[in-house]
């Protein structure tokens, strides 16, 4: 049985045949099968959402509703004038009853919408339409009008990234469905329940980009997945387009998207520089769901699988939400929270933000909630660096947390620069690993903060 | 790092508390205690068999040692206003390497002695774990010898017979103390050597053992490797360090440690004057050692040659404690040499 380095043995991993990134990692336990076998439910909407404006990448929305004004699901209530950003919709039939602020994961509190739910109105159907009819302009349009954005992670507007700059032609399309956090079960639920929507959308995309190779990357703990997918994949291959499945190693971070390229294609997506640097885009698999939602049914991004797990909650579950539903009325959806709960993180444990109220609202980028109770979570203090050199072999970026974590608290961030602060991406193996506890991942946050950018 | 806060009504609900702090919220089950106690378990084993060959002033001396570096250890945290870290088992640790490189017969003022340089000057007074650059056990020993060289070099226990593990007690030791085999060879030539230890399979095997005079810690090379294997095994050291220092001392001693050239002895080289000790469990520290996995090559070769130039060429038959203390500073130096290797580069090759 492989060990893997300091993590929990992978068992009966075949790593022979198996696509992995070559640097570093860090294997956490992998928690799913608290969830992995819970088909996608539908959460009934709750009495209010509070919409953030901002959800993507790039400047907020403005609203393009006054209060008290009644909308309808899918209607347009936020669009951005001038800059990167996509247009936010209403889930729902209903009232504005407030444009204000309301709590947020990151920021303390965020411009919202606060809208009340019409539970009498009819729900909106979405007429099928024959997406091969339309040219890559109108599809691109239709993407953008949808208001999708990468919901795996960062919630970069998708349109921008499938519009690559004219210098960097791309010829690989790569849908990331490694899902590698733990607990999260979101995307492996979508790839069972939705493959031949995914396939679609990945069709979508190929057409799009005007290319006609895609990857379709998965860990290999979801083996009943990559089963589902291998079929609809072989179904949608036509002779102009081929969409192939990868089975990838279980290992953190094997879906961060330079290590997903790498470990796929074998190319290195430079420092500072994007994807199509190397000719490639990477869209989530639940993004592909999305963009094949919004082309074929031309139904806007306002509902997300969102996993609930952790010892924390009374019945774990894969939930279908309305974006904007807030984390108390999920609590109160599931059962209520259990006692020794100790912390609540929206995302997945390695680089989820850990929240302290449950009013804060789901954001289209929520792909998890997780209910962790003490002994889920790590709670030593941390002490001195032993130099142990644990972390510098854990950084799949190749480099020095150990050194930038010395800096930080030897009072000079500004001089951390050459030790590569700006490729870090935060994944966090290095403090994963590290058996002094060392909080390298807010080191190197601070370190970010006062180095100057090269 | 921790912050708590207060969510809700605090008038209605009861008062909630929720960690709220950054990612990643989960951390592996290693930790610094964990990997300080499996070495000093892996140290075991030597130490119960030195019990019978050298007799039970081995454990006398050992416990004396650990006790003054744990005692120190926590006087100097408090002295200096730092939080007192004695249960992660680095001052325990430290301890039994010291009583590991010492004679077993000297008197016990010694290792308390060892116990207040090591710990005290060179480790805390730099900084504590993580600053100290050099190795505090081996510090300990080079102090010692310096300060009370007639009594580091001869108070060496000849095995004692059969399983009287207390014969020696209440002995003076110049009644008993020996030379060990890298001295009587280096002193008195190769035939008195064989004449004392025996020739051909019979000596490597004894000296493999364990049965012959020496420190705790040259006992038995076996048991040794045992130990240091189990670290392999479990990922706390990997093999970087002990095989390039035990390759690079078996090469250059067959090269030029016999009476020609390529006729030395590489495998008694292996199993006497605590090369195994050093290679798997003194060079290996953490803090002074470097991270990278060239440097520990390079780390190892230097520490391997020196060691040979040390024993063939300076006075002291057991070489690889300053070959280690010489590198060990060095290491940071190392380090910055080479880096690991980066992702990728920006775009068009510029810083
Ligand atoms: S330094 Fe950054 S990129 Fe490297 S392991 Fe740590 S968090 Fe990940
Ligand atoms: S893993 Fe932690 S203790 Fe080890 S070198 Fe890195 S920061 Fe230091």
């Amino acid at each position: 049985m492989p060990v893997c380095r300091r993590g929990t043995p992978i068992e009966s991993q075949d790593t022979e045949s198996m696509l992995t990134f070559p640097k570093g990692g860090a294997h956490p336990p992998e928690f799913k099968e608290q969830t992995a076998g819970l088909s996608i439910e539908v959460m009934p909407v709750p009495d209010e959402l509070e919409l953030i404006l901002g959800q993507h990448i790039g400047a907020p929305c403005t609203p393009t509703v006054a209060r008290k004004e009644e909308i309808n699901e899918g209607a347009l209530v936020g669009e951005v004038k001038r800059g990167l950003g996509v247009p936010l919709h209403s889930p729902v039939t209903g009232k504005i009853k407030a444009i204000g602020t309301s709590a947020h994961p990151m920021r303390v509190t965020a411009p919202s919408l606060t809208i009340g739910v019409d539970h009498e109105a009819d729900p909106v159907q979405y007429p099928e339409q024959d997406w091969q009819s339309f040219d890559g302009s109108e599809l691109l349009q239709k993407v953008n009008d949808a208001g999708i954005i990468g919901v795996g992670g960062a919630g970069f507007p998708t349109h921008v990234k499938l519009n690559p700059p004219a210098g960097s032609p791309v010829d690989i399309l790569l849908l990331n469905g490694a899902e590698c956090e733990p607990y999260i079960t979101s995307d492996h639920r979508q790839m069972l329940e939705h493959a031949a929507e995914i396939v679609g959308g990945a069709g979508i995309i190929l057409k799009i980009l005007g290319i006609n190779e895609c990857y379709i990357g998965i860990e290999s703990n979801k083996q009943d997945a990559i089963k589902v997918m291998t079929a609809a994949a072989e179904q949608a291959s036509t002779g102009d387009c081929s969409i192939k499945i990868e089975t990838l190693q279980v290992k953190y971070p094997q879906g961060s998207e330079k290590q997903l390229i790498q470990a796929i294609t074998g190319r290195k997506v430079p420092a500072m520089a994007l994807p199509s640097a190397v000719g490639v885009v990477v869209q989530n698999v639940s993004t592909a769901k999305a963009i094949y939602d919004g082309v074929v049914y031309g139904k806007p991004l306002y509902e997300k699988v969102v996993t609930i797990a952790g010892k924390g909650i009374n019945k774990p579950a894969n939930l279908l939400l309305k974006v904007g539903t807030r984390i108390k009325d999920i609590v109160d959806y599931l059962g209520g929270l259990e006692p020794g709960l100790s912390k609540i993180i929206m995302g997945g444990p390695m680089m989820g933000f850990a929240v302290s109220s449950l009013d804060i609202p789901i954001t289209k980028t929520t792909s998890a909630i997780l209910f962790l109770t003490e002994d889920e979570i790590d709670t030593s203090p941390h002490s001195q660096c032993i130099r142990c050199g644990w972390c510098l072999e854990a950084c799949p970026m190749g480099l020095e947390p150990k050194e930038i974590g010395i800096y930080v608290e030897a009072n000079r961030a500004e001089d951390t620069e050459p030790f590569g602060v700006f490729d870090c991406f935060e994944c966090g193996s290095c403090a994963y690993v590290c058996p002094a506890k060392r909080p390298l991942v807010q080191f190197v946050r601070l370190a970010k903060m006062k180095a100057k950018r090269p | 790092m921790i912050k708590q806060q207060v969510s809700d009504d605090q008038t209605t609900a009861p008062v909630k508390l929720w960690k709220v702090s950054v990612s990643p919220h989960i951390k592996s089950s290693e930790s610094v205690e964990k990997i300080m106690w499996t070495v000093v378990a892996c140290l075991m084993p030597p130490l119960i068999l030195s019990v019978f060959v050298f007799g039970i002033q081995t454990l006398f001396i050992t416990a004396v040692s650990v006790v003054s570096c744990v005692v120190v250890e926590a006087v100097s945290q408090k002295a200096l206003g730092r939080r007192v870290t004695i249960k992660d088992g680095s001052a325990v640790l430290t301890g039994l390497l010291l009583a590991f490189v010492i004679p077993p017969g000297v008197s016990p003022l010694l290792p308390i002695l060892a116990a207040i340089f090591a710990i005290y000057i060179g480790k805390h007074l730099l900084g504590g774990i993580g600053y100290n650059f050099f190795n505090p056990a081996l510090l300990g020993r080079a102090f010692l010898l310096a300060s009370f060289p007639v009594a580091m070099t001869s108070a060496w226990l000849s095995p004692v017979e059969g399983f009287g593990i207390f014969s020696y007690l209440g002995t003076s030791i110049d009644a008993i103390s020996t030379a060990t085999p890298l001295a009587v060879m280096k002193e008195q030539g190769l035939a008195a050597f064989t004449e004392a230890f025996g020739s051909g399979a019979g000596l490597y095997t004894s000296f493999f053992l364990g049965w012959r005079p020496g420190c705790i810690g040259e006992t038995s090379g076996l048991l040794l490797l045992l130990g240091g294997g189990y670290l392999l095994y479990r990922k706390y050291i990997t093999y970087h360090i002990p095989v390039s220092i035990l390759g690079t001392i078996a090469v250059l001693t067959w090269v030029f440690g016999g009476e020609t050239y390529f006729r030395g002895d590489p495998l008694l080289a292996l199993v006497t004057g605590g090369a195994i000790l050093g290679a798997f469990f003194m060079a290996t520290d953490y803090v002074t050692s470097p991270t990278t996995k060239i440097s520990q090559i390079v780390y190892g070769i230097c520490i391997g040659a020196l060691t040979v130039l040390i024993r063939l060429k300076g006075g002291y038959p057991e070489g690889i404690c300053y070959a280690i203390l010489l590198m060990n500073p060095l290491s940071t130096v190392l380090d910055s040499w080479f880096k690991p290797k980066r992702f990728a580069p920006p775009q068009g090759g510029a810083e």
